[in-house]
């Protein structure tokens, strides 16, 4: 069976759906007019931590937060 | 004793239930009624245990397909933070699929579509309502059901042109830059997004 047809260019160069999709939301979210701009912005906030592990042990966790600093 | 009563089990079940699969055809065509030779052969080697369940027992049957062709299409129209139209009866949605914009009527081919960015209308009566979605995929269904699912829809007064204008110039600005293909790439989604919304705005 062939392979399917021509892949998309974000495809190409390595980038998956999900990645094209986001970028795709934030660019139309960045172009917004005021209230809902700063609306979709708080939203979309994350916090989150992330740790990899190594040896049964955390190493050291990469955190991503938009929460203000308290 | 047991576990070589499973083995065997297994054995002869799969003997039986291979040929029930292969003679079935696709999945979508099956009833949701079991499959009697399996069930046959089954009871013939454990009549004591009952036969086990598939998934298909599990799922509730599809929505049959009306005879005639409906009048309104139903349309659940969703965003991951809400929902901004739930089984709305309407006459038309036209929605932007990457294959060009496609206008859906009641008893359109079951389809799933990608969406490109662009403009989504929804089309009741003389009531046009029209949304930007930036990316998403629709659903249609044989029984003029329509399920949109996009990232953004945002209604054509809230995007602000200066933005896209200048949004515009930085990404074609940028994919003339670019040297990699990953940035060559994030330009180029750049570029389209913008000019769709450049569109949408003015067309």
């Amino acid at each position: 069976m062939a392979s399917s047809a021509a892949v998309p260019f974000w495809r190409a160069a390595g980038m998956t759906y999900i990645t094209y999709s986001n970028i795709c939301a934030n660019l139309v979210r960045k172009c917004l007019k005021e209230p809902y701009k700063a609306e979709s912005m708080n939203r979309e906030k994350v916090h989150f931590s992330l740790s990899k592990w190594a040896d049964g042990k955390p190493q050291k966790p990469v955190l991503r937060s938009d929460a203000p600093e308290v | 004793m047991l576990r070589q009563a499973s083995r065997l089990l297994s054995r002869s079940v799969a003997a039986g239930t291979s040929k029930s699969a292969t003679a079935r055809g696709f999945s979508t065509e099956v009833p949701s009624t079991i499959d009697s030779t399996f069930v046959e052969s089954w009871k013939k080697v454990a009549p004591n245990m009952d036969p086990p369940q598939t998934p298909s027992s599990f799922m509730k049957p599809r929505p049959s397909t009306a005879s005639s062709i409906p009048t309104k299409l139903t349309v659940n129209f969703v965003l991951p933070y809400a929902s901004e139209l739930s089984g709305k009866e309407v006459d038309m949605v036209i929605i932007p699929a990457t294959t060009g914009q496609m206008g859906v009527l009641p008893g359109h081919v079951p389809t799933i579509a990608e969406l490109k960015p662009g403009i989504m209308s929804v089309h009741e009566g003389t009531d046009v309502n029209k949304y930007f979605v930036s990316s998403g995929f629709a659903f249609l269904h044989a029984n003029s059901v329509a399920d949109i699912i996009a990232v953004e829809a945002v209604p054509l007064e809230n995007i602000d042109p200066s933005q896209v204008q200048k949004g515009l110039a930085e990404f074609t600005q940028k994919l003339a830059a670019a040297s990699t293909d990953l940035e060559k790439a994030e330009a180029q989604i750049g570029v389209e997004v913008h000019s769709a919304m450049n569109a949408a705005l003015t067309g």
